[in-house]
C-alpha cells in the first residue's frame, strides 16, 4: 500500500495520463484488497480458531462464599456464550455448596433473595478444595504436568487459542493468596505467561482479576498480546456486593456482580467489543477504580469482540469439493482375527496396598541441623559451664 | 613483677591465636561448604550447540530429474547427455531465518517410444521427474500443456523452436521458467514454508492465503484421533444403519497408511441419538427445502461438541466428522453458502476442528411409510466428502492448479505422492522449526532462572534433540526426506519431554530483601565477634609497631 502511495505522490508530478493509470491501478488494488477481505476477511479479524477458559478461585473458608459465586458466575456466562467443558479448566479452593455452613445445600447463589442458582446440575471443577494450590496453577498455564495428568485437567492450548483467565481471591500489592497459605507474585505470573508465549500456547490472552489492589498483578507482565483488566488499583480494596441475610454471607463481589449483569446481554452472534468492557462498573458503583492494561496487546481493542474471549465462535468454511470414491466397501473378514484374540484378563490395581505399607522400610529422611530448642538448650547448658567454672574461661573466645 | 607481664601477654597471645584459627575456618572450610550445600544441581547443557541451531538456516533439495523425449533435442545436444546442473535460491522468513533451495537438474534423454514414457520405474521421496516431450505428441489433450501424474512424474510439452540452434544448458535456461512453475505446484515453495513458520513470525500481512491455509490444517503433532459420529436427532422416524467399520477400512485406512511416515492415527466412531443442531433452519419455498445459511453456520458446532466424547488418555488433537440426518419435520435440509447458492456436497468444515456432513434421507421413503424406517447410509458418499476434508485440515494444500495444467486424479488413497513429500516437506520443516524454539527457550529459561535444578535426564533430552535437529538438518540438505522427516520427530518429541518436563517449575523466585532477611539472623553474630576480635588484633598490631618506631627514636 505504501509502494503504490509513494507512487502516486510521484507521479502527481507528471502528465494526467499517467495520473489516469494510477488511480485506474489503484482502482484495481482496491477492488483486489476488498475481495481478499471477503474471502479470507474472517480469519483475519481475531487470528484464533478456538476457545480456553481458566477460572480460578483462590481462598477458602465459608465467610468467602463471595469468591467461589464470582467464578461460578463466569463460568455459567462463558459456558452460556459457547465455551465447553472440555475446554474450561475451573478451580474451586473450597466446596460451598455442600459446606455445613450452608442453609441451601447444593447451591451458590449470586443474586439476593436466591434468584440465581449459579451451581446449577453440571458444572465440572477440575482442581477442587486442597488442589488448588500455587504450584497446580502454575502447572496448569505452563503445561508441566505429570503424564499422567487426565485431559480435563490440562490446558491443551494451541497457537490459535485464545484463552480467557479470571483470579479472584483476596490479594495485595504484587501478590495474590491462595488457600491462606501461599501466595503467588506478578513476578511468577509474568513468567509463566512469557513461558506460555515462548511455547506458543496462546494466540491472545484477556487476564481479568478481581481482588483488593488487583492492578499490581498485571504490572509486571512483558509478553505480547495480553490484555489485562482488573477491579482495582494498588492502594485500593475491591468491594464485596450486597449481603445476603438467609445465608449470612456477602454474595458477590462489586465488580464481577456487574459483569456478570454485562455479560447477560452478551449472545454468540453479539458484537460488543473490549471497550465495553472497560467501561463496566465505573467508580460511582464500584467505589474501587477498575483499570485495564492494552498496551501489549496488538489488535485495537475496539476491534475486538467480547466473544472473541468470553464465546467460542468457530470459523467455518464450505467444503466445496468432494472426492469420487468408486470402491466397494470390503467386507471384514472375522476369521482369523477371533483365532489370534487370546484372551487377556485385566484386573485393578490393588487400591491400598496393605502389605506393602506394613511392611514398609522407614524412608531415608534428609539430615536437617538441630533445631531452635535443642540449640538453646546447649547454649544454657555452656552458659550454665562457664558461670561455675569461671567467667574467664569466655574470654578464650573473644 | 616481670610474670604477670610474661603471663598476660601469653594469654593475649592466645587469645589471638584462638581468634585466627576459628577465622581460618569460618572462611576456608565454612564458606565453602555453605556454597556447595546450598547451590542447584544443573547438568551440562549444550549451549553454544543450541545457539547454533537457532540460526535455523535450513537448505531444502530436490532433486529433479530432467528426461528429454525423442523429438525434443538434436543429436548435438544430445552428445552433451548426461548434464547435471545445480540451482540455488535464497529466500527469507522475517529476516533472520534464512533458507535456500537447490534444486539438482540432472538431465537424460529417452528415446523410446512416447506411450512406453509411462512404464519408467517411479523415483524416490522428495524427488520428482520431469519428461519433456514435443509438442505434437498426442499423450496429452490439445490445450493442456503439463500434466501432473500421481506419482511424482510430469509431462511437459515443449515446443520445437526452443532446441533449434542452442546448446543443452541454453536449452535447459529456455525450460527453466516453466520447470520452476511446476515445482511450484509439485514441490516445496516459498509460500509452503512461510505459512509454516507463520507462528514464529509476527502478523505478517503477506500472503494471506497461505496463513489461512497454516491456520486451517492441524499443528504437526506425532498423532491424532478421528472421530465419525452420526447424529440421529429422531430415532422414531429414522432407523439409520451405517457400516463404519467398512467404509473406514476401504476409503479411510489408505490414505492413513500413506500418511503413516508423517503421523499415528486412531480412529473411532459412535452414535449420538436426540441430539439437535443448535440453530433452526429456514424453508426457503424456492427450493422447497429447509436451508442453513452459511453464518449461521458458525453456531452449530459449540451445542453438539459439549456431547461428542474424546478419549481421555492421550493429548493428541482430535479432528471430529459429523454426520448428522435431519429429522422429518425437517428434511430436506440444504447448506447454502454466502452467495445463497446451494452447496453441492452439502458440507462444510471448522479449522483445526473438523468437518459436518448433512445426509438428507428423505428420498429413500414414501411419506406414507411405516416408521420407523431402515435406511442404509451410502458409505461412497459420506466418505467421499470426509475424505476430501481429511485432506484439507491435515494440510494437504488444495489450491488450484495453474491454467493449462492437468492433474491426474488421486487414486485409491485419496493422496497423490508428490503431495504426500509436499507434506513431508512443511511437515519436517515445522518440526525442526518447533523443536529449535523449544530448545532455545529452555535454554533461555535455564539460563535465566538460576534457581531451578536441571537434572540428568533433562539435560540428556536436550543433547538428544540437539543431535537428532543437527542431523535432520544434515540429512534435508541431502535430500533424503523421509530420514529428515524421521529425524525430526524425534527431535520434537525429545525437546518437548525436556520442555515440559514436571521438575522444572520455577517456585523459586526469592526476592533480595528476603535473601538478606534469611542469611542475616545465621551468619551476623558469628561473625561480628570474629570480625571484631581481628580488627582488635590488626589494632594491637599497629600500636606495637608504633610503640617499636618510637623506642627506636
Amino acid at each position: 500500500m505504501g509502494y503504490f502511495l509513494s507512487y502516486y505522490t510521484y507521479i502527481s508530478f507528471g502528465c494526467w495520463v499517467q495520473n489516469m493509470l494510477a488511480a485506474i491501478i489503484m482502482l484495481i488494488f482496491i477492488c483486489f484488497c476488498v475481495h481478499f477481505q471477503n474471502t479470507a476477511g474472517q480469519f483475519f479479524s481475531s487470528g484464533h480458531t478456538n476457545n480456553w477458559a481458566v477460572l480460578v478461585c483462590t481462598s477458602r473458608f465459608w465467610f468467602n462464599y463471595r469468591h467461589v459465586a464470582n467464578t461460578l458466575s463466569v463460568y455459567r456466562s462463558v459456558k452460556r456464550l459457547g465455551i465447553p467443558d472440555s475446554h474450561i479448566v475451573l478451580m474451586l479452593a473450597d466446596d460451598m455448596a455442600c459446606n455445613h455452613r450452608n442453609p441451601k445445600p447444593a447451591t451458590v447463589f449470586s443474586h439476593r433473595n436466591m434468584e440465581l442458582n449459579v451451581y446449577g446440575d453440571d458444572v465440572e471443577v477440575d482442581y477442587r478444595g486442597y488442589e488448588v494450590t500455587v504450584e497446580n496453577f502454575l502447572r496448569v498455564l505452563t503445561g508441566r504436568l505429570p503424564p499422567s495428568t487426565p485431559r480435563s485437567k490440562r490446558l491443551l492450548s494451541d497457537d490459535r487459542s485464545n484463552i480467557l483467565i479470571y483470579l479472584t481471591g483476596h490479594g495485595g500489592n504484587g501478590f495474590l493468596k491462595f488457600q491462606d497459605s501461599e501466595e503467588i507474585s506478578n513476578v511468577e505470573l509474568a513468567d509463566a505467561f512469557e513461558q506460555m508465549w515462548q511455547k506458543r500456547r496462546y494466540n491472545e490472552l484477556l487476564f481479568i482479576i478481581d481482588t483488593c489492589q488487583g492492578a499490581s498483578m498485571y504490572e509486571r507482565f512483558y509478553s505480547p498480546n495480553i490484555m489485562a483488566l482488573a477491579s482495582s488499583q494498588v492502594g485500593e480494596d475491591s468491594l464485596s456486593h450486597q449481603p445476603d441475610l438467609a445465608i449470612g454471607v456477602h454474595l458477590m463481589d462489586r465488580y464481577t456482580f456487574y459483569l456478570l449483569e454485562f455479560l447477560e446481554d452478551i449472545h454468540p452472534a453479539s458484537k460488543s467489543n473490549m471497550n465495553d468492557l472497560f467501561k463496566v462498573c465505573p467508580k460511582s458503583q464500584c467505589v474501587s477504580t477498575p483499570g485495564h492494561r492494552t498496551d501489549l496487546f496488538l489488535r485495537d481493542p475496539g476491534s475486538v469482540l467480547i466473544t472473541d474471549f468470553f464465546g467460542s465462535v468457530r470459523k467455518v468454511e464450505i467444503t466445496m469439493e468432494a472426492i469420487h470414491l468408486t470402491d466397494p466397501i470390503l467386507q471384514l473378514e472375522d476369521g482369523p482375527m477371533s483365532e489370534e484374540v487370546q484372551e487377556k484378563t485385566y484386573s485393578y490395581v490393588d487400591q491400598l496396598p496393605v502389605s506393602e505399607i506394613i511392611h514398609q522400610k522407614p524412608k531415608q529422611k534428609d539430615w536437617h541441623p538441630p533445631d531452635g530448642f535443642i540449640l538453646g538448650l546447649w547454649t544454657l547448658i555452656l552458659l550454665v559451664f562457664f558461670k561455675t567454672y569461671g567467667i574467664k574461661h569466655l574470654k578464650h573466645i573473644f | 613483677l616481670r610474670r604477670p607481664v610474661a603471663t598476660f601477654t601469653f594469654k593475649r597471645r592466645r587469645g589471638q591465636l584462638a581468634a585466627l584459627s576459628i577465622a581460618a575456618v569460618v572462611i576456608i572450610v565454612g564458606v565453602p561448604l555453605w556454597w556447595r550445600t546450598t547451590e542447584t544441581y544443573r547438568a551440562w547443557l549444550p549451549v553454544s550447540q543450541i545457539k547454533q541451531l537457532a540460526k535455523l538456516q535450513l537448505q531444502l533439495s530436490a532433486d529433479v530429474e530432467v528426461v528429454f523425449a525423442r523429438g525434443t533435442v538434436t543429436p548435438e545436444q544430445q552428445k552433451k547427455v548426461p548434464l547435471t546442473q545445480t540451482q540455488e535460491e535464497e529466500h527469507a522468513v522475517d529476516g533472520d531465518l534464512m533458507k535456500w533451495f537447490r534444486s539438482y537438474f540432472s538431465v537424460s534423454c529417452f528415446l523410446g517410444a512416447d506411450e512406453s514414457l509411462h512404464t519408467l520405474s517411479e523415483s524416490p521421496c522428495g524427488s520428482l521427474v520431469f519428461y519433456v516431450i514435443p509438442e505434437l505428441s498426442l499423450l496429452l489433450p490439445k490445450d493442456t500443456d503439463v500434466y501432473i501424474g500421481q506419482r511424482r512424474t510430469a509431462l511437459l510439452r515443449v515446443s520445437s523452436q526452443v532446441g533449434v540452434g542452442r546448446t543443452l544448458e541454453q536449452l535447459l535456461a529456455q525450460l527453466e521458467p516453466r520447470i520452476k512453475q511446476v515445482l511450484q505446484v509439485m514441490s516445496f515453495s516459498h509460500t509452503d514454508v512461510s505459512a509454516v513458520l507463520s507462528d514464529r513470525v509476527r502478523f505478517n500481512p503477506d500472503s494471506k492465503e497461505g496463513i489461512a491455509d497454516s491456520m486451517r490444517a492441524f499443528k504437526s503433532s506425532p498423532g491424532y484421533e478421528i472421530t465419525f459420529s452420526l447424529l440421529n436427532p429422531d430415532p422414531t422416524s429414522h432407523q439409520l444403519h451405517w457400516d463404519i467399520e467398512g467404509a473406514v477400512q476401504t476409503y479411510i485406512q489408505p490414505l492413513l497408511t500413506k500418511l503413516s511416515p508423517v503421523a499415528n492415527f486412531s480412529i473411532d466412531s459412535q452414535t449420538l441419538y436426540y441430539s439437535v443442531l443448535g440453530v433452526k433452519p429456514r424453508f426457503d419455498s424456492s427450493c422447497d427445502a429447509y436451508t442453513l445459511n452459511a453464518d449461521s453456520l458458525a453456531h452449530v458446532i459449540n451445542p453438539v461438541e459439549a456431547r461428542l466424547g474424546s478419549n481421555a488418555a492421550s493429548s493428541n488433537p482430535v479432528l471430529n466428522f459429523l454426520l448428522y440426518v435431519p429429522d422429518a419435520h425437517h428434511s430436506p435440509l440444504k447448506i447454502q453458502d454466502h452467495r445463497k447458492q446451494e452447496v453441492p456436497s452439502n458440507a462444510f468444515h471448522s479449522p483445526r476442528w473438523g468437518g459436518i456432513m448433512v445426509y438428507n434421507v428423505n428420498g429413500f421413503y414414501e411419506p406414507e411409510a411405516e416408521l420407523p424406517v431402515d435406511i442404509s447410509i451410502n458409505m461412497a458418499e459420506v466418505m467421499g466428502v470426509f475424505l476430501a476434508q481429511l485432506r484439507l485440515l491435515l494440510g494437504v494444500q488444495s489450491s488450484p492448479p495453474p491454467p493449462g495444467f492437468l492433474v491426474a486424479p488421486r487414486g485409491s488413497s485419496g493422496l497423490a505422492d508428490w503431495e504426500l513429500d509436499r507434506l513431508m516437506w512443511s511437515r519436517c520443516v515445522e518440526n525442526i522449526a518447533t523443536a529449535t524454539t523449544t530448545i532455545t527457550s529452555l535454554a533461555q529459561l535455564l539460563d535465566q532462572i538460576s534457581n531451578i535444578v536441571i537434572n540428568d535426564n533433562i539435560a540428556e533430552q536436550v543433547s538428544s534433540a540437539v543431535n537428532s535437529l543437527q542431523l535432520a538438518v544434515a540429512e534435508l540438505e541431502a535430500g533424503n526426506l523421509k530420514y529428515a522427516l524421521q529425524l525430526s520427530k524425534e527431535a520434537i518429541l525429545a525437546s518437548e519431554k525436556a520442555f515440559f518436563d514436571p521438575s522444572l517449575l520455577h517456585l523459586l523466585y526469592f526476592p533480595d530483601d528476603q535473601k538478606f532477611a534469611i542469611y542475616i539472623p545465621l551468619f551476623l553474630p558469628m561473625c561480628v565477634p570474629i570480625l571484631l576480635s581481628l580488627i582488635k588484633m590488626a589494632s594491637e598490631a599497629r600500636q606495637k609497631r608504633r610503640e617499636k618506631l618510637a623506642k627506636k627514636d
